[in-house]
């Protein structure tokens, strides 16, 4: 299952190279460069061996770690692709606790006080969640908070004037271990507006979701029982039915990952945030292929490896999915 | 199927005296949609959209490519509603000639999903065997990609334009029609009207066309025009970072990414594409919503 879908990504990557117009020789000299010069270039990049072997060849090199060198500034894509590829990770993972901590909540908050006002409030809030162009949002936030309120700064991940040497790369974490608190103080504001952006389109759809799986939850025969026998309600929505309601709220998670990661090339670009989105950006504008190639097929294999852990907590937290078995 | 029920009450009723002539389920599920509150308010939105789109030109003093330049960068005002951009160019025009383009890439990217899905789709769920192994493992594949990502890598090998996003936007959402599509073949192919087509000897060609494929498509129309709603917003992604519409052409998206620079000076030249960016896709997904409860509830889960 696995196996396929990633030689299947490696063709797609591979392809980007060698579909557009144009040899990469050229793309790399420029356009003056002397018809020579490209031709001893294209040896050396092995252009002119027939494509299976040139697939075969950037295989065995990704296979070998090797992803190719960054015409930009050429240096190899994998050792490059780190520090922004953490700068990524930090963002999702903050947006992703936004969207979960308040789209779980506004979910039950919607079922537990349904027809009411309230309910109806948070469903309008997540249906404009879901219709929110992730920009737009970005671009808002930069307007209000940012520039007019001046409340929150708009750019980058922290100022350039701080002392400041990460060790791990995620910022905030290593403004805690340093006990650098105007770091982390610093840290935490740079993140809020791009992490909000991100999660506000998965809080939404996370909000409907939890509302549904709730509703249905609430009025199984063990709620009402546990409500007899004078559970507080507090407990019967968080302990009680939280926990079957949770299984629908996992697999929307998962598919929400592809939307997150995707959403960061736009939130990163508008944020000016140095992770994967921004690098695939920047390398696009540049024509620098080797990168375009590479950060997908990277971005694209945490994708499916995100989904497979999604899978597997799946059957442990809901014992009654068994994989291999039909 | 779903539809059986209300149809048999309908008929009861037009046997008692002095009601209705009797109902087609058809247009029982569009009354019920029409007293859909939320389905009403999307649909309007659409319609809305697609009126000032078709008559735009009649509506406008100006073109969306007027170029003013002693009227740049100027705030709403009574003789520009919604503002000038940095060429002074009127951004109400901008934005309405916008909605054109937005629906246009919208219509023909999931039209092409719908149909190159339920294509591929139909054929694995209905040979079964090799096909559909080889067909879902495509799907598979595409699926593999968060989508815009591929759409993104689509266009890096077609070079950006308008219309190459469009045929992205169309490719990345094929698996979605397509797994649908399959798994309501597989469902209908079980169902004994069918098995009693092929006892009479009923030619594949004939039961695809005639029962298989009228008895699975509520679901693809209702994800149709969810679908819809995801196209336009990727179209506007793409325009927005470049890979999409190139200048002079007004897209939303494309216009949104050039406001960057006049956040501080000029928001209005922001403000307004995102809105109707986002009104357009609320519109398609509250009228998706709507013919989902209507048309297939089973689907709502």
């Amino acid at each position: 299952m696995l196996i396929p879908v990633l030689i299947g990504m490696s063709i797609i990557t591979f392809s980007i190279v060698h579909a557009i117009p144009g040899s990469p020789a050229k793309a790399i000299l420029g356009e003056r460069a002397t018809p020579e010069a490209m031709e001893r270039l294209e040896e050396n990049m092995g252009l002119n061996d027939p494509l299976y072997i040139q697939y075969f060849r950037y295989v065995g090199n990704l296979l070998q770690g090797d992803l190719g060198t960054s015409v930009q500034t050429g240096r190899p894509v994998a050792e490059e692709i780190l520090p922004y590829l953490t700068a990524t990770f930090e963002l999702a993972l903050c947006a992703m606790l936004i969207a979960i901590f308040f789209g779980v909540n506004l979910g039950i908050l919607s079922a537990w006080r349904q027809n009411t006002s309230v309910d109806y409030l948070s469903m309008v809030i997540a249906l404009i969640g879901v219709s929110m162009p992730v920009f737009w949002l970005g671009l808002m936030e930069q307007w209000i908070f940012a520039q007019e309120l001046d409340w929150l700064p708009s750019n980058g991940r922290m100022d350039p004037r701080m002392f400041f040497e990460p060790i791990t790369n995620f910022y905030l974490l290593d403004a805690l271990i340093q006990g650098n608190l105007y770091a982390l103080q610093d840290a935490f504001r740079h993140m809020l507006l791009p992490a909000i952006a991100l999660g506000t389109i998965p809080m939404a759809i996370i909000a409907r979701m939890t509302r549904s799986s709730m509703l249905e939850v609430l009025r199984s025969d063990y709620i009402r029982t546990a409500r007899a026998k004078g559970v507080r309600e507090g407990l019967i929505i968080y302990k009680h039915a939280l926990k079957n309601a949770f299984i629908p709220i996992i697999t929307v998670f998962g598919l929400q990952m592809g939307l997150l990661l995707g959403g960061a090339i736009l939130t990163e670009t508008i944020f000016s945030w140095p992770g994967v989105g921004r690098y695939l950006y920047d390398a696009i504008h540049a024509r620098d292929y080797a990168v375009v190639q590479s950060g997908i097929l990277i971005v694209a294999t945490i994708f499916v490896i995100i989904n497979l852990i999604v899978d597997l907590l799946y059957a442990w937290i809901d014992p009654r999915i068994q994989y291999g078995k039909e | 199927m779903s539809t059986n029920t209300p149809t048999i009450q309908k008929e009861e009723q037009g046997t008692g005296p002095g009601t209705e002539p009797v109902d087609s389920p058809l247009r029982d599920n569009l009354r019920a949609l029409l007293r859909h509150r939320s389905a009403m308010i999307g649909g309007g939105i659409i319609l809305f959209f697609i009126l000032i789109a078709l008559i735009a030109p009649l509506l406008l003093p100006y073109g969306y490519n007027q170029i003013d330049p002693d009227a740049r960068l100027q705030a709403p005002s009574g003789e520009h509603w919604f503002g000038t951009d940095d060429f002074g160019r009127d951004i109400f025009a901008r934005v309405i000639y916008g909605a054109r383009i937005s629906l246009w890439v919208g219509f023909f990217a999931i039209s092409g999903s719908i149909v190159v899905g339920s294509a591929l789709g139909l054929i694995a769920g209905f040979y079964g065997g090799w096909r559909d192994t080889l067909i879902s493992r495509l799907f598979d594949i595409l699926l593999a990609f968060p989508a815009i990502l591929l759409a993104i890598a689509i266009v890096a090998m077609l070079g950006p334009s308008l219309e190459n996003a469009m045929y992205a936007i169309a490719i990345i959402n094929v698996p979605t029609f397509g797994r649908l599509m399959r798994s309501r073949v597989l469902a209908v192919k079980q169902e004994d009207y069918v098995l009693a087509a092929r006892a009479i000897g009923m030619k594949d060609r004939r039961i695809l066309f005639s029962h298989i494929l009228p008895n699975s498509w509520t679901p693809i129309m209702v994800q149709g025009t969810l679908g819809f709603a995801t196209a336009v917003l990727e179209a506007a992604a793409l325009g927005f970072i470049g890979m999409g519409a190139q200048p002079p052409e007004p897209e939303w998206g494309k216009m949104l990414s050039d406001s960057r620079a006049f956040i501080q000076s000029a928001p209005w030249t922001m403000v307004f594409p995102g809105l109707a960016i986002m009104l357009t896709v609320l519109g398609f997904n509250l009228l998706g919503d709507g013919l989902r409860d209507v048309f297939d509830p089973r689907m709502k889960q």
